[in-house]
């Protein structure tokens, strides 16, 4: 099973791991780990990158990253939480043209930098949104804290 | 240093009725470079569904896309249904694989039809078009609507398919069958189709694996990857069917994939209609109440590949965050791929081949040198250039 194999390689830096049934796992990893995890499932264990998806919640910036192994119809996700007022975390395009567009999405609707990325410019405004402004962060006035 | 000119394709007025812009820089007839810009169309919808019920969000995601408007719902039931950890009826399982199918069918021909008008081929384009209007009425027959058709709920569908209806499903599937035997001879046997298609827009193995590329345009290159079979859902367990597969990859591979996946639709459904014979009517849906705390991942093949979506639960009725991923967004960035050092009237049909959202006309050519970067026109200047033509034709008269 992926997660076996991802424990026995990457003991120290998984944070927690979430099994539902046979076929969907996720793992929390430190933001750092991100690259080297996702190589090895992609390049070593073949897994298919699917996409990432962001949130903004109080933790700070957290992304999903899905892999799919399909030959067991398996869904990996690695979960990272960044940081929430500079939220940054490496880029995996130069790994795999798949992650290209979507981080520069995460990038343009939640303004998450990823740093490495080989062009980050906004994929979906071309540049006609409000600079600075990020419209898929949350507001959470509750405790005080701002969206921008 | 060569002088390269920019062919917009795009932003309005495309032949698939949706808005983008591919620019094609050109050295001659081939085709350099490929940039593309989008956004044009983009309603927030990520967004939108947080602020609505889970109900309400089934409607919401089957306005996504026009054309493949089950696969939405069907990904997103998949996800919320796994939050919920409920099963769902046999029945429904066999509706709702009737409906996906149905859609694949009718997808698949108006992509045939579309390639051959790409081709100036419209004798296909007509036929496929001609054929596909059964299956759209067939669909306003069992669910009220030719399109949306509004039949999946948590839990289940919403109405359910009577046994009094089969016989009239049959009889369309039994001419859908035939016509597939009359376009499947007039694209795979025609000399024209073969010289214009056959190593075309190729993508390798190794490229749809670094793109993620998905669906019929992952299978035409030997990737062999189908939701409905790596992780099923629905009634496609239940069934005998099989994964249709090519290598060659390039713009034939993937209309011969198409086709062939027709065969495998009608079958699948034939099926599907003797599971249903089998239940009890009425039985269609298992009651969720409540959706808890959690996290749901749900695919579904659709017609251009896998959807994907991931719905986080607060424990609320509407989703906390609900992320979509369609097939053509990994799709459409392998024309990085497929089209650069191709002849412009190759790009053409190797865009349309993944089944995009793709427009073919050309409202304004200018020749531009990129390397000293002489400008394009933008939008405040061609409605200037407009008015200074317009205000030249009133003057000569």
């Amino acid at each position: 099973m992926v997660i076996d194999q991802l424990k026995a390689a990457f003991e120290e830096e998984l944070l927690d791991i979430a099994i539902r049934g046979d076929r969907r796992a996720t793992v929390t990893i430190r933001p750092e780990a991100l690259p080297a995890m996702a190589e090895h499932l992609h390049i070593k264990l073949g897994l298919r990158f699917i996409i990432a998806s962001a949130l903004h919640t109080r933790k700070g910036f957290e992304i999903y990253y899905h892999f799919s192994e399909d030959e067991t119809g398996m869904i990996c996700n690695l979960h990272v939480v960044l940081d929430g007022e500079r939220p940054e975390v490496e880029s995996l395009s130069n790994m795999f043209e798949a992650s290209n567009w979507i981080e520069r999405e995460m990038h343009e609707l939640f303004g998450i930098n990823f740093r490495n990325h080989p062009n980050l410019e906004a994929l979906i405004s071309d540049g006609n949104w409000a600079r600075g402004e990020y419209p898929y962060r949350k507001q959470f006035k509750s405790n005080g804290e701002t969206g921008k | 240093m060569s002088k390269q000119t920019l062919i917009p394709v795009g932003p309005y007025h495309p032949l698939q009725e949706e808005p983008e812009l591919f620019k094609l820089y050109c050295d001659g007839e081939i085709v350099r470079d490929v940039k593309w810009e989008t956004g044009y169309n983009h309603r927030g919808i990520e967004q939108l569904s947080e602020k609505k019920s889970y109900d309400e969000v089934f409607f919401l995601v089957e306005r996504i896309c026009g054309i493949c408007s089950t696969s939405h719902p069907f990904a997103f039931s998949n996800a919320v249904e796994e939050i919920v950890e409920v099963e769902i009826p046999e029945r429904a399982k066999y509706i709702r694989s009737i409906i996906g199918e149905l859609e694949r069918i009718h997808s698949h021909l108006l992509w045939v039809g579309l390639a051959g008008h790409f081709l100036g081929y419209n004798t296909v384009f007509m036929w496929a078009w001609k054929y596909r209007e059964p299956v759209l009425d067939l669909f306003e027959m069992i669910t009220g609507n030719r399109n949306s058709y509004a039949m999946f709920k948590v839990g289940g569908v919403r109405r359910d398919i009577e046994n009094s209806k089969i016989p009239a499903i049959e009889e369309v599937l039994d001419l859908v069958r035939r016509k597939t035997d009359l376009l499947t001879g007039a694209v795979m046997d025609d000399p024209v189709i073969h010289a214009r298609t056959k190593g075309v827009g190729v993508l390798t193995r190794e490229e749809i694996i670094n793109f993620a590329a998905v669906g019929p345009t992952a299978r035409a290159s030997g990737v062999d990857i189908d939701v409905r079979r790596d992780d099923p859902y629905a009634a496609y367990p239940l069934v005998d069917w099989k994964v249709i597969t090519a290598t060659a990859g390039d713009v034939f591979a993937k209309a011969e994939v198409r086709l062939l996946e027709m065969y495998e639709s009608v079958s699948i459904i034939r099926q599907c209609l003797e599971g249903l014979k089998k239940e009890k009517e009425g039985d269609i849906e298992a009651i969720v109440k409540v959706i808890p705390e959690g996290m749901g991942t749900g695919h579904a093949e659709a017609p251009r590949g896998e959807v994907f979506h991931f719905v986080v639960s607060d424990g609320s009725n509407s989703p906390a965050r609900h992320k979509i991923r369609a097939p053509s967004y990994t799709n459409i960035a392998t024309f990085k791929k497929s089209c650069i050092g191709q002849s412009i009237s190759d790009a053409t049909i190797s865009l349309a081949a993944v089944d995009p959202c793709y427009c073919c006309t050309e409202r304004l050519a200018v020749a531009v040198d990129r390397y000293t970067g002489t400008r394009i026109m933008n939008a405040k200047e061609i409605i200037e250039h407009s008015a200074q033509l317009t205000q030249r034709l009133i003057h000569n008269d």
